[in-house]
């Protein structure tokens, strides 16, 4: 009996113990905030290590590699903050960002210059949409042939072989751009997205635009739903079944096809594989979108550059954020969190953990002096 | 069912005094007042999907632009997605059936009792193996192995028209995913089916071999017989869970949504709803996101329909 008593006790004395705690941590919790509050305004200007607060951020699944070496380095030099980056897709980082939701969001595709005009939840009157390119992914034509590693094609080529007009790989069109190299009498498959998605919207860009004849359709985010081929989900769906299958032909993140065949494509008259400093050249040779306001940096990618030292086949990535939020706090954040990702440091960081191509010392600039002017 | 009650109320006043009495109308109106609560909250849950997907999908039922898929309508859209989901479920539910059935038998008719038991349990433990193992094994491993025998179904059978046009290279089309499907479906099924034969009366099993029936013979006037409604609502249990499966479909499959195709071997096949809502999600905003509400709201009348129908032909024939 005695020992049933004594086994009671403990859980309640356990309980009681675990209670004071809590309160006691609680009210630790509430006096740093409360004390934080005036400092962390300041930090802004000054840079520090004082911020603190939580920055909820979410958006793009393009960026998900790269925010977490993001977000790894500025809490080591900010531990009093939390960030958090939500992978749930452009469309809804958008819509969580205009509803106040997320503080700052990361979009592949940018508001459009209406949408940017209009009313953002957590930003204060006056203030104008920033949205700055952060995050340069070049895309690679993977392609599995037993022995050869590297083709040339063009964008018409490409364009005939994902619309089944070229439909093996001796085909005399593919022969053409490529003598010297045996090609096997393989049929071909061309794999895209089944999921919508940034990568398929910038690779029909680039056909549109290159080749408008061999492909009449629009850039969109999901595939021309009359064309038949493979399809297969997300960047890893591709790359499992480019890997799987001889014959295979598809587009993905340049840093998951190392271990593929790679196409050069066309750029003027020579023939240009990619590579982070020609993907990163191509955004800065490419024009602004017009008629935006100027912390709004929105590039128009012009896919039909001839300049040699570009690849024009690439993906950008923008954080979008407000000039001036309605909570002083949460522009310090901002501020400090946007000036990280555009520092070289992190765009090497985002290099190594996403194979990205880090932006050029022109882009960074740019977009440093617009995000250090959050407030 | 009237003696166990009788039981419970009868002990406590033989055991207990008047405290125990009132204790035991505590417990009497507590379990009546949980079981109820619960009833209402599987009600207030259904009630609350259906009005949120038909709230949500509201605007998309009358928009002509803005949809997935630049579709001219929802029900251009829908139609070949729902014709998708129905199709990929008819093929797993053929190849499902009958080795469901067979299973069934095997371990309430043929097998030992020791291998029964631990048979059994190996098929309850295929029924707890989560979506996304299979569409992974059925990505990486079952779709590049079929690619050859489809191969050779198309040459040496491409006159049948389900095996026609050019098989896919890799393997992944609609067929590869309803062998998926099936070997998700197949343990529950089994163990539906399994309880019902165990459970045909002695008696029956007994006159059987009285008429001098041979094993299969019992099986097929006694045991099949009993079992024929859990037969019918095992395949509509399991219908229900390859009508909604999502993850191992949009892993395995090679979708074109808006395609319909009865072709199970080429690289182009249609996709199914559930599948299509995964994928687009994501990435949807505005419009398409009340596109794919209501495509849910559409999967779910479907699966509706099932349920209704497996009801109706489950239901026990009328003693003559």
């Amino acid at each position: 009996m005695k020992t049933i008593h004594l086994n009671k006790k403990v859980p309640v004395a356990l309980i009681m113990t675990a209670a004071i705690a809590a309160t006691l941590g609680l009210g630790g919790c509430a006096a740093n905030e409360a004390a934080g509050n005036s400092p962390t305004t300041d930090a802004a200007t000054t840079g520090g290590t004082s911020l603190s607060g939580t920055l909820n951020a979410g958006g793009a699944t393009s960026q998900t590699a790269a925010q977490e070496a993001w977000r790894a380095g500025f809490q080591n030099a900010n531990p009093n903050v939390t960030v958090n980056y939500d992978a749930t897709g452009s469309g809804t980082g958008k819509q969580n960002f205009s509803q106040g939701g997320y503080l700052v969001a990361g979009t592949d595709v940018p508001y459009t210059a209406a949408e940017a005009s209009g009313a953002f939840a957590s930003c204060a009157t006056g203030s104008t949409l920033v949205e700055v390119p952060v995050y340069i992914s070049p895309i690679a034509v993977a392609f599995h042939l037993t022995g050869i590693d590297a083709l040339n094609l063009d964008s018409s080529t490409i364009a005939d072989i994902f619309t089944g007009q070229i439909q093996t790989w001796d085909d005399p069109a593919i022969a053409a751009l490529n003598p010297g190299v045996t090609l096997p009498s393989t049929t071909i498959t061309p794999v895209h997205r089944s999921d919508s998605s940034g990568t398929t919207e910038n690779f029909t860009d680039y056909l549109a635009q290159t080749a408008p004849s061999a492909w009449p359709y629009p850039a969109a985010q999901s595939w021309p739903s009359d064309l038949a081929g493979e399809a297969a989900q997300g960047t890893q769906g591709v790359r499992e079944t480019l890997s799987a299958t001889t014959g295979a032909i598809g587009y993905l993140d340049a840093s998951q096809a190392s271990d593929l065949g790679q196409a050069s494509i066309k750029v003027g008259s020579s023939w240009v594989a990619y590579s982070a400093q020609a993907a990163a050249a191509a955004v800065e040779a490419s024009s602004m979108d017009a008629g935006r306001a100027s912390t709004d940096l929105v590039i128009d990618l012009d896919r039909t550059l001839t300049d040699p030292t570009t690849y024009p086949l690439v993906l950008v990535s923008y954080m979008v954020a407000c000039s001036q939020y309605a909570d002083p706090n949460d522009g310090a954040l901002a501020n400090a969190y946007l000036s990280h990702i555009v520092s070289s440091s992190a765009q090497q960081a985002a290099a190594q953990n996403a194979g990205s191509a880090p932006l050029s010392q022109t882009l960074a600039a740019r977009d440093a002096s617009v995000v250090g002017a959050i407030k | 069912m009237t003696i166990a009650f009788s039981d419970m109320t009868a002990s406590p006043t033989r055991t207990l005094g008047s405290s125990g009495r009132r204790v035991s109308r505590f417990f009497e109106t507590g379990s009546r007042g949980v079981a109820v609560a619960a009833g209402g909250v599987v009600i207030l849950a259904l009630g609350g999907v259906t009005v949120f997907l038909t709230v949500q999908g509201w605007p998309a039922w009358t928009a002509a632009s803005g949809l997935p898929q630049n579709a001219s309508s929802l029900w251009a859209l829908a139609g070949p997605l729902a014709f998708g989901s129905v199709w990929a479920s008819a093929i797993a539910l053929v190849l499902t059936a009958p080795i469901s059935v067979g299973v069934a038998l095997f371990l309430s008719e043929y097998a030992p009792r020791r291998v029964a038991r631990v048979l059994g349990s190996v098929v309850d433990v295929l029924a707890a193996v989560p979506s996304v193992v299979f569409g992974l094994w059925g990505l990486m491993v079952l779709a590049p192995m079929l690619a050859g025998p489809y191969a050779w179904l198309s040459a040496k059978m491409g006159w049948f028209p389900l095996f026609s046009g050019q098989s896919s290279a890799t393997g992944r089309t609609i067929l590869t995913a309803a062998i998926v499907l099936s070997i998700m479906m197949t343990p529950i099924m089994a163990s539906v089916c399994r309880e019902a034969f165990t459970q045909t009366p002695q008696a029956l099993r007994e006159a059987a071999i009285a008429l001098g029936s041979t094993p299969w013979e019992v099986i097929r006037l006694a045991v099949l017989p009993y079992g024929r409604s859990a037969m019918i609502s095992g395949c509509m249990l399991a219908l229900g869970r390859a009508l909604g499966e999502t993850m191992a479909v949009a892993m395995v499959l090679s979708a074109t949504p808006g395609l319909v195709s009865l072709q199970v071997l080429t690289s182009s096949n249609p996709n199914t709803t559930a599948a299509f809502i995964a994928q687009n999600f994501p990435e949807a905003h505005g419009m398409q996101v009340s596109a794919l509400i209501a495509l849910g709201l559409v999967l779910f009348a479907i699966t509706f329909v099932v349920n209704a129908v497996a009801r109706r032909v489950a239901r026990p024939r009328k003693e003559a």
